[in-house]
């Protein structure tokens, strides 16, 4: 099984972080499809890979989510939304979804499920008890048509659109990436910038 | 303990949620307490600061006020980390409940290397041994760049002292092999931290009276060392162009004090 278990610091146990990464997809149209039509059976974060850096890039936006939807002050619709909007270093949602979540152009893929006690779910009025890892899996591998590989900084690296990036937080013009000199450095700087514009949303 | 520590001190809603290790009290100030935990994962330490609401004011006021803080305090952060200026990475925070989590700089403060090299010396000094004070100047110069480098991106840090510098400690092939163990005690990059009291402004007066507390604090806490705080001022004056007219600033400021006259 290629769903993986985010355990993240400071999360409560009650909330359950699973993630999963697939390349290659063929049917992005299909899962786009389904996201517009707030299908149900479809309740995931879609991000597009090429828009992430790292792995610490992406668990530092779903920890921020974390932290609205344990305080319940979401500033989106869901807590998956939430997620998509974390990885935004500004608070335009719309823009938050041309550029982190699925297009119809997306190739590699990133799946994040947020399983919430419905209790603790603000958003929630008739949703189920939280679904086992075995059935997310079941119905992501079926549903999601492309190469499930791991979730790992080697991986998400041949995703990456760095001109993108450096657009996305403005990467482009930073004096103090100019005193790094070696590239691994300056990849390692720019993932600190771009938490950083995660963690300063909205400010 | 700890158990004490909490019993004193509740703790942030954020921190009673699982993680690797209990966080541990790093400091605690008037405003606000420094805890050092975690930040995604248990391999990566990080400080979290928090200001806790205030019972004597009002709710309404009180939570504005510790979410414009905790925002001031986190942008002035990213600006100078963007500028180059030696400061902690911020890497999450929540303005509303009053915490941010910010990169743990390994290291010891400033003023504690300072002490350090002063403790090995006779209390007379003696200045017949010049050559071995190079690597002290080297970190007076280094204080100075820091501070320059602050004040070029337009920042005041409010409150500088040795105490609020850290040295991290340089890789080993930085490390000077030929100083012996003495001069390992004041070496390492400067960090500056602790910006609670920071302020955006471009004046030679702000600028001047930041300096002018450094200064103070500096002749308070090594006094034995106040003669060769000149080489702050001296990199100060090599890193940042605008830097003499805020020295010129900086006399005047040394006749009146810190605060500005109010019969003027």
């Amino acid at each position: 099984m290629a769903l993986e278990v985010l355990n993240l610091e400071h999360v409560p146990a009650t909330h359950r972080i699973y993630a999963a990464f697939f390349r290659d997809v063929n049917n992005s149209d299909f899962l786009h499809a389904q996201l517009l039509a707030r299908n149900p059976d479809f309740d995931y974060a879609f991000i597009d890979a090429s828009s992430v850096i790292s792995r610490r890039h992406l668990e530092s936006a779903i920890f921020n989510a974390l932290v609205t939807i344990v305080d319940g002050t979401l500033l989106s619709a869901t807590p998956h939304s939430e997620v998509v909007l974390s990885m935004s270093p500004s608070n335009n949602i719309s823009e938050a979804y041309r550029r982190w979540g699925i297009s119809l152009k997306t190739k590699d893929l990133i799946v994040v499920k947020v399983a919430i006690p419905p209790s603790a779910d603000p958003t929630s009025t008739t949703q189920p008890a939280p679904q086992a890892p075995e059935e997310i899996w079941a119905h992501l591998s079926e549903a999601v048509k492309g190469t499930p590989v791991a979730l790992s900084d080697e991986e998400i690296s041949k995703a990456t659109d760095w001109q993108k990036l450096r657009k996305y937080y403005a990467l482009n013009s930073v004096p103090m990436l100019a005193k790094v000199e070696s590239d691994e450095g300056k990849r390692k700087e720019m993932e600190r910038l771009a938490i950083m514009r995660m963690a300063l949303r909205g400010l | 303990m700890a158990a004490t520590e909490e019993q004193q001190f509740p703790l942030p809603k954020i921190l009673t949620y699982p993680a690797s290790a209990p966080p541990s009290l790093i400091a605690q100030g008037a405003e606000g307490r420094l805890y050092k935990t975690t930040h995604l994962e248990s391999g990566l330490p990080c400080a979290l600061k928090f200001r806790p609401s205030k019972p004597y004011r009002h709710p309404i006021l009180d939570a504005r006020l510790t979410k414009a803080r905790i925002a001031a305090e986190a942008k002035v952060l990213d600006k100078c980390y963007r500028e180059g200026v030696p400061v902690p990475a911020v890497y999450a925070l929540d303005a509303a409940t009053g915490w941010m989590m910010i990169e743990w700089v390994e290291g010891r403060p400033v003023r504690q290397g300072i002490n350090d090299w002063l403790g090995e010396r006779p209390t007379e000094d003696a200045p017949a041994v010049e050559e071995d004070e190079t690597p002290f100047v080297d970190l007076m110069k280094r204080i100075g760049e820091a501070v320059g480098n602050l004040h070029r991106t337009g920042v005041i840090h409010g409150d500088l002292t040795t105490s609020n510098m850290m040295l991290k400690p340089w890789a080993p092939s930085q490390s000077s092999t030929e100083s012996g163990d003495k001069a390992k005690v004041v070496e390492g990059d400067v960090v500056l931290i602790d910006f609670g009291l920071a302020t955006q402004s471009s004046s030679d007066e702000d600028r001047a009276v930041d300096l002018y507390v450094l200064e103070r604090a500096f002749a308070s806490t090594h006094p034995r060392a106040e003669r060769l705080f000149d080489h702050v001022l001296e990199s100060y004056k090599h890193a940042f162009k605008k830097a003499p007219s805020v020295l010129i600033k900086l006399e005047d400021v040394r006749m009146r004090g810190r605060k500005k006259s109010m019969l003027g």
